[in-house]
């Protein structure tokens, strides 16, 4: 066996090369790609239909399933996909007024979580299956997961590109898209499927309760960022990359989790791009190239 | 968009006879007929709550009617028609829309499109040229939610436009407009009737901005609709049988008109 090395070193180049030496730090970044990729994608689209609410909700169904499977015997992520699938279906049926469905959204999300505690309650085996799917356990990512992370994400990417155009629409502009005879119901239900399997699988870096750090921060960064969608996509998944990989870089060496790095990193990003970078004038200009422009005057 | 060769150039673009219209059973206009030509103006007055919009929505094919006939282009409305450009009633978009005008309006054009289709050549040509007839050119990449409720409307009317459709609606596209923008927007849309050929349907609540453009005009009231041109429809006896109680339609020498008896309603809570 080859030995690998641990320690931190002032040569970054090599404490690189040193994490990639362990296989299970390799199984982690390759799950944490793909999990960034499709979750900087969908996360979009999340935050452009203010459905942030909505996805965190069946996160929790989706907790509840896991938690159902882990009793049962069978993979947790079985439980999840079947969990946040058929909460993403539901609330896909109430159509565009589950926006305005917070009450009810909340209620069955209160109830899930109970549920899981007592599926949980239940399993008298090992614990930190629970822990697992609620904070994410990036680091004890399978080869075999690895495979179902990528197939999923590659399903997962498919179907976005297919639906890209008409969602899009219909995130902007639901009135004229639905005049212009788009199938509004079948395309919500479409979207929240996406969202539910991209949730099912990014759960295994972030867990259920911090799965919005991938999902919705690094999207509602990327929109002040860019103001084309093609762009503001590749900004979100470009910051959910460098939040996972600086992450698992900072947690091999350092005794914190990586979960609470990539949450930090991309929270703390958002409020500079928020609150720094958006106040002091920067304006796109037409060509997406950074130019300092006084403030709009035409408004 | 291509016409069909030998469609009628005369009336009837848009044809309805006896029409009636409602919701859960209990029509809310009843009896409607009209004719509209190519590249007509026609403007939709009335009271909140009559039906204007409802009327949109049955030539949209979002409602059947429930009673009557109506032909658009020679066909019973269906949703999705390409060739009909829609601006709905909306008030505002959210201030925090950070994306870029000229996407929204590519979607009037690529939005329906399954795949991701990069912007191509004559998709931004249709583009740039659907704003350029808004008046919406300088608009073209800045952000939606940073737009004035005036600028707002012409990104709408190039989106609308930019598919190149027959028929325009609009509901309401002047409401927080103030006098000045509202003459703007108003001849921007008459501009595009008269060069595109395009017929215009346009919701309004005030009467005397359209009267330079409009040739034809649907007052709907009472559970009515009379249509007809502005000077049959804009009398005193037409409009005291529309409403059923005593109307007055009262013209200074500008030509402005002033309807007393029925103006007070105008801006009530349906």
């Amino acid at each position: 066996m080859i030995f690998c090395p641990s320690a931190f070193s002032p040569n970054l180049f090599l404490d690189v090369q040193n994490i990639w030496c362990w296989s299970f730090m390799q199984q982690a970044i390759e799950a944490g790609t793909l999990t960034a990729v499709v979750a900087g994608v969908v996360g979009y689209f999340v935050v452009l239909r203010r459905s942030a609410f909505t996805a965190h909700a069946f996160s929790e169904i989706g907790f509840a399933g896991a938690a159902w499977a882990v009793l049962n015997n069978v993979q947790p992520i079985v439980g999840l996909l079947l969990g946040s699938n058929l909460g993403g279906v539901a609330i896909a049926l109430l159509g565009p007024r589950a926006k305005n469905r917070d009450t009810q959204i909340g209620i069955v999300l209160a109830f899930s979580l109970g549920l899981g505690l007592l599926f949980l309650s239940l399993y008298s085996g090992y614990a930190s299956q629970t822990y697992a799917i609620l904070f994410g356990e990036i680091t004890g990512v399978s080869p075999g997961q690895v495979i179902e992370t990528l197939e999923a994400s590659a399903a997962i990417l498919v179907g976005m590109g297919l639906i890209y155009r008409p969602l899009l629409f219909s995130s902007l502009d639901e009135d004229v898209a639905e005049a212009k005879g788009m199938p509004m119901l079948p395309l919500g239900i479409a979207f929240m499927v996406l969202v539910a399997v991209t949730v099912s699988f990014a759960v295994q870096v972030t867990g259920v309760l911090l799965i919005f750090s991938l999902m919705v921060t690094p999207a509602a960064t990327a929109l002040y960022l860019a103001k084309k969608p093609s762009r503001a996509i590749v900004a979100s998944i470009i910051i959910a990359l460098a939040a996972t990989w600086i992450g698992l870089f900072l947690a091999f060496y350092t005794p914190y989790p990586v979960s609470f790095y990539i949450t930090g990193e991309v929270f703390a990003f958002y409020l500079f791009v928020r609150f720094v970078y958006a106040r002091v004038g920067w304006e796109r200009a037409p060509q997406g190239t950074l130019l300092r422009r006084p403030r709009d005057l035409s408004g | 968009m291509a016409h069909t060769v030998g469609e009628p150039d005369g009336p009837s673009l848009i044809e309805a006879k006896g029409l009636s219209a409602g919701y859960e059973g209990r029509p809310i206009w009843e009896d409607a007929s009209f004719s509209f030509g190519r590249g007509e103006f026609v403007g939709i007055l009335g009271p909140n709550g009559a039906g204007k919009t409802t009327l949109f929505r049955v030539l949209l094919g979002l409602q059947r009617p429930m009673a009557g006939t109506v032909r658009i282009f020679g066909e019973a409305p269906h949703r999705g028609n390409p060739r009909i450009g829609y601006v709905p009633q909306r008030h505002t978009i959210d201030t925090d829309t950070n994306v870029e005008c000229l996407e929204l309006v590519r979607l009037g054009l690529s939005g329906t499109r399954w795949w991701f289709n990069p912007l191509s050549h004559a998709d931004a040509e249709a583009a740039q040229s659907a704003l350029e007839a808004a008046g919406a050119e300088y608009l073209a990449h800045r952000r939606l939610g940073a737009l004035s409720g005036g600028e707002l409307q012409r990104v709408f009317l190039a989106e609308a436009l930019v598919s190149n459709p027959d028929v325009l609606l609009l509901d309401e596209p002047l409401s927080n407009l103030d006098i000045k923008r509202e003459t703007e927007l108003l001849h921007l849309v008459n501009n595009v009737v008269r060069t595109r050929r395009v017929t215009a349907l346009l919701i309004a609540h005030n009467i005397n901005p359209l009267l330079p453009h409009m040739n034809e005009v649907v007052y709907v009231a009472n559970g009515r609709m009379a249509t007809g041109t502005p000077s049959q429809v804009l009398t005193s006896d037409s409009l005291t049988r529309l409403y059923g109680v005593q109307v007055e339609v009262l013209k200074d020498p500008h030509g402005n008109v002033a309807i007393i008896g029925v103006e007070e309603h105008h801006g009530d809570i349906p």
